[in-house]
């Protein structure tokens, strides 16, 4: 077939290009100009330079909520993945059960995050909330508005709570697309449990955790409404991630260059660790089929 | 090692079957001789990897007992009956290298060392892989990946048996020659009990010392390929074996003679009674002779030359009828058929009718 080369088909790709730019690329370099002027309202900038940037990179209270941010990433990747693959595992393969558990294990990501916040918020109260006057009825001196470990707590299996159930569901695919071969061939080999699900269930599903693990790092790094919700960032800061910090500065204290500054850098490092994240386990497979 | 015997062993996969249509395996009686080398033939849906899942207690029989010598398997898990089974496509662990996949069924019943290293040598070296074994087994082709799946069924030599279910489909050709030729030899070297499954007339014939060929949930013949070929003893067997498979024709059969529709006669050369039911003679296209002179008048559609032979598609008594001509003969003006004698079988309602007087 003769491709016809004509470039004025360009112009096709106009509306999208038009569209983009005015929903996203503008809005940001809106960000980039606040980010690099002072402004004292009225549109009126002052040239400011990388100062933001400079006092954002040396500023003890991002340090802070950046070290508690990648803290709670961290411990909530740890605990949803391993448990995600775990519920995966002991979901019923077919039948009625297994729509079942799918749809039961789709609620929680259906529930709005601020409602989630408000259930948990609610959920752990001492007065009026089960868990919370459970906890005290049994003797547990639990608090989340004050002790700064309770509200770690309360917030990590909030977060469990909403999105395990997408690691497993993801972990539950990987599994399924398994031909019953594999596990038939496990049996005439004589292969353990372990063997069954280092050889066979974990290389099959590692595809589908990938992106399970880049989705759960992206969104806990980014997360800010439930969090917000239930401690408000507190007790003091033992609670304020990144986003909440930033809309700390950027509406509350209304420091608009400084949060711009430190909005840039917060997507780039986003960007930058969804990047390592992706080439190293790409990489992993690609020197594994040598 | 052991003798394998099945007895009244039935399946169906349906909680409580109601008639002999929702039977997978219709009851069976069947006796696998310890270290023979069985190929189980028959078309795709009629219950061969059914089979095969029962002996190697992947499957549980809904009727019936497993013995292996003289113990009753049917409740022993598929670890306990040390079997070796292949499967059709290739299953390979992927992150392992391809000598931990050859050793990994070793290293599951703990051997030790020094052995595993040996035996998988000498398996390396069978399938033609021993280049590759410190490669990772993902990234290789489906050939390869079926060989390593055919070396890790045969790295074990105590198994009772191994079963093949048809482990050849993704090979290429050529080495489909080699490595079933390497199985036989295999054979030869341990004495493995085998079953080879396929749907492959010419991979059954060159594989067994004896095919057993199943149709819908039965066993119709266990034979040698000789006798398949020759006396089978069910229509789907003629049909099944040989290219093209047996004819057959509507026929009344009294003592030793058959009527065609037309009123034409055949004899048949021995005395069959008189069945009843549904009533074929069955006459395979090689025992069919073109003439010009005497037999039953036939219509030429089309011919096919293979080669070595010639195809008649032909048109007897309406039905179709083809005859295998031999290299070099011609197609005469107005074509008549004449049969071998003792060659014609005759069939009542699908079942083969013994001549009188003749054993089978």
């Amino acid at each position: 077939m003769d491709k016809t080369q004509n470039n004025r088909a360009w112009f096709l790709v106009l509306p999208v290009l038009v569209l983009v730019a005015f929903s996203a690329v503008i809005p940001l370099m809106t960000v980039v100009n606040y980010s690099v002027n002072d402004t004292f309202g009225n549109n009126e900038f002052f040239w400011a330079g990388l100062d933001w940037f400079d006092e954002a990179v040396h500023s003890d209270r991002i340090h802070g909520a950046l070290v508690r941010q990648a803290m709670f990433s961290a411990i909530i990747l740890a605990i949803e993945v391993p448990l995600g693959i775990f519920v995966a595992l002991n979901m019923p393969k077919k039948g009625f059960w297994s729509s079942f558990c799918l749809v039961v294990m789709a609620l929680p990501l259906l529930i709005p995050f601020n409602v989630v916040g408000t259930i948990w918020q609610i959920f752990g109260r001492g007065d009026i909330g089960l868990l919370g006057h459970t906890l005290a009825a049994i003797g547990i001196d639990y608090n989340y508005t004050s002790d700064p470990f309770d509200a770690w707590a309360t917030v990590v299996v909030m977060d469990v709570w909403h999105w395990t159930s997408l690691v497993a569901l993801l972990a539950y695919a990987g599994l399924q697309s398994i031909p019953q071969a594999y596990y038939q061939a496990a049996r005439i080999d004589q292969a353990s449990r372990w063997a069954v699900f280092r050889y066979i269930e974990l290389p099959k599903m590692k595809g589908v955790l990938l992106i399970a693990v880049l989705l759960r790092f992206m969104d806990s790094f980014m997360i800010y409404t439930e969090p917000f919700v239930v401690t408000g960032g507190g007790p003091g800061n033992s609670t304020t991630f990144l986003s909440i910090d930033l809309v700390k500065m950027a509406v509350g204290q209304f420091d608009l260059g400084p949060a711009a500054a430190f909005s840039i850098m917060y997507f780039l490092v986003i960007l930058l660790v969804s990047w390592v994240f992706y080439t190293v386990m790409t990489n992993l497979d690609r020197q594994e089929a040598k | 090692m052991a003798q394998i015997t099945l007895k009244n062993l039935a399946h169906s996969y349906l909680p409580n079957p109601r008639g002999e249509q929702d039977y997978a395996l219709k009851e069976m009686d069947h006796v696998w001789q310890d270290g023979g080398a069985y190929a189980l033939l028959g078309s795709s849906g009629c219950g061969k990897t059914t089979l095969l899942n029962i002996i190697s207690g992947l499957l549980r029989p809904s009727h019936g007992r497993v013995f292996f010598g003289d113990r009753d398997v049917t409740d022993a898990a598929t670890a306990e009956r040390n079997i070796a089974q292949v499967f059709q496509f290739p299953v390979v662990y992927d992150t392992m290298t391809v000598r931990d996949n050859l050793a990994f069924p070793l290293r599951n019943r703990g051997q030790d060392a020094a052995y595993i290293k040996r035996r998988v040598d000498q398996i390396a070296q069978m399938i033609g892989m021993e280049a590759m074994l410190s490669r990772k087994a993902q990234g290789l082709t489906a050939d390869a990946k079926q060989k390593i799946s055919l070396g890790r069924g045969m790295v074990r030599e105590d198994v009772n048996a191994i079963l093949f279910d048809e482990p050849l489909t993704v090979i290429d050709p050529h080495m489909k020659w080699e490595l079933r030729t390497q199985l036989k030899q295999l054979h030869r070297e341990f004495g493995h009990t085998m079953i080879y499954v396929t749907h492959d007339q010419t991979e059954a014939l060159t594989f067994a010392d004896k095919v057993v060929v199943m149709y819908d949930g039965r066993v119709v013949q266990l034979g040698t390929p000789e006798e398949l070929f020759e006396t089978p003893a069910h229509t789907f067997v003629g049909y099944f074996i040989g290219s093209p498979g047996m004819n057959f024709i509507d026929a009344k059969v009294a003592g030793n003679r058959a009527t065609l529709a037309s009123g034409s006669v055949v004899d048949l050369g021995a005395d069959h009674g008189t069945p009843s039911g549904r009533v074929q003679i069955g006459i395979r296209p090689e025992h069919a002779v073109l003439t010009a002179g005497e037999g039953l008048p036939v219509a030429i559609r089309r011919v096919e030359d293979v080669g070595r032979h010639r195809i008649l598609r032909a048109e007897l008594e309406g039905q179709a009828f083809n005859i295998v001509q031999p290299e070099g003969l011609q197609v005469p003006g107005e074509p008549r058929v004449t049969f071998a004698p003792g060659k014609v079988s005759v069939y009542a309602d699908d079942w083969r009718v013994a001549p009188q007087g003749r054993a089978v």
